[in-house]
């Protein structure tokens, strides 16, 4: 009953709490209207995504948010100290191919988004089977290096978030 | 002389850094040498930048109007959702242009050859998606 009702608990938080954040003031009516929304709109889309991936909100996911809010700092001073002094000649950017363990597409995407906004980084595609991702590095003595921190980094810790 | 409180200098302080990283990010959109070295400065320092000047905002709001605004975080959302994305789009863009030789001047050694993925298959870019060897439902 629960289950139908509420395919998708997640998503329903989701668009309450967006709801909310868009009407910008806590009313009671507001909040009456976001938690319809919240319930109609994923019994109606619910055909959208069969199979979906079990995601995991425990501290892992709260603990990896934490981990690239706090990269996406450290690493806008990196590049910002490369944009004003290193010189064109001396960067070191390379294309780095990194395996993937993960499988779903969904987890995939995390991670190349998390790829994307963290140091020196940036994902440009995936291989045709699915199971490595090209990275573009700015600035990297070691690209091999590189690419070992970002699979124990991030691909081992959204293993656990997308078991 | 104005009253010049905590808040003032804190909300002031966070405005310059977030100008200051916004600017940067610009100009490293402007020096660097190629279109995938550019890229790097709008999609990282320039998302400090006006995350800097988003909580300058939240700030401000409940500190010196006394009303409080909760539009910075959704625009904080939105913001990380769109900015690797668009980045996406444009190096793909990028990889067409010079795998296939569209573009006049060769940059990032995409036209000499990408690293191979090392698994027997080409880039999606290039090849298109297997979906028989992806986990997706159908």
């Amino acid at each position: 009953m629960i289950k139908k009702l509420l395919p998708h608990p997640a998503l329903t938080v989701t668009l309450i709490l967006v709801w909310m954040l868009l009407a910008n003031r806590l009313t009671v009516g507001g909040l009456v209207l976001g938690v319809v929304i919240g319930v109609v709109v994923p019994i109606l889309t619910s055909p959208f995504w069969p199979d979906r991936p079990k995601v995991r909100f425990g501290p892992a996911t709260w603990g990896y948010l934490g981990l690239v809010l706090w990269d996406i700092v450290t690493a806008s001073f990196q590049i910002a100290m490369i944009v004003l002094f290193k010189k064109s000649e001396d960067l070191r950017s390379a294309w780095l191919v990194v395996p993937l363990d993960l499988r779903s597409p969904e987890a995939i995407t995390m991670l190349a988004g998390t790829i994307s906004m963290t140091p020196g980084t940036v994902s440009c595609d995936v291989s045709s089977c699915g199971r490595a991702l090209l990275v573009h590095a700015l600035d990297t003595p070691d690209p091999g290096a590189e690419v070992a921190r970002i699979k124990r980094r991030y691909e081992a810790r959204l293993k656990r978030i997308f078991a | 002389m104005m009253d010049v409180g905590p808040f003032e200098i804190l909300i002031s302080a966070l405005l310059v850094i977030g100008g200051v990283f916004a600017l940067v990010g610009s100009w490293g959109l402007a020096r660097m040498p190629s279109l995938m070295t550019r890229l790097h400065g709008p999609t990282k320092v320039t998302t400090l930048g006006v995350g800097s000047l988003l909580v300058a905002s939240m700030i401000f709001f409940p500190a010196i109007q006394g009303t409080y605004s909760a539009h910075e975080l959704l625009i904080t959302l939105f913001l990380f959702l769109t900015a690797p994305i668009s980045a996406n789009m444009i190096a793909k863009a990028h990889l067409h242009r010079q795998g296939r030789h569209i573009d006049p001047n060769p940059m990032d050694d995409i036209a000499e050859g990408l690293p191979d993925t090392g698994l027997g298959t080409g880039w999606a870019t290039f090849q298109g998606l297997d979906t028989d060897q992806l986990n997706i439902p159908r």
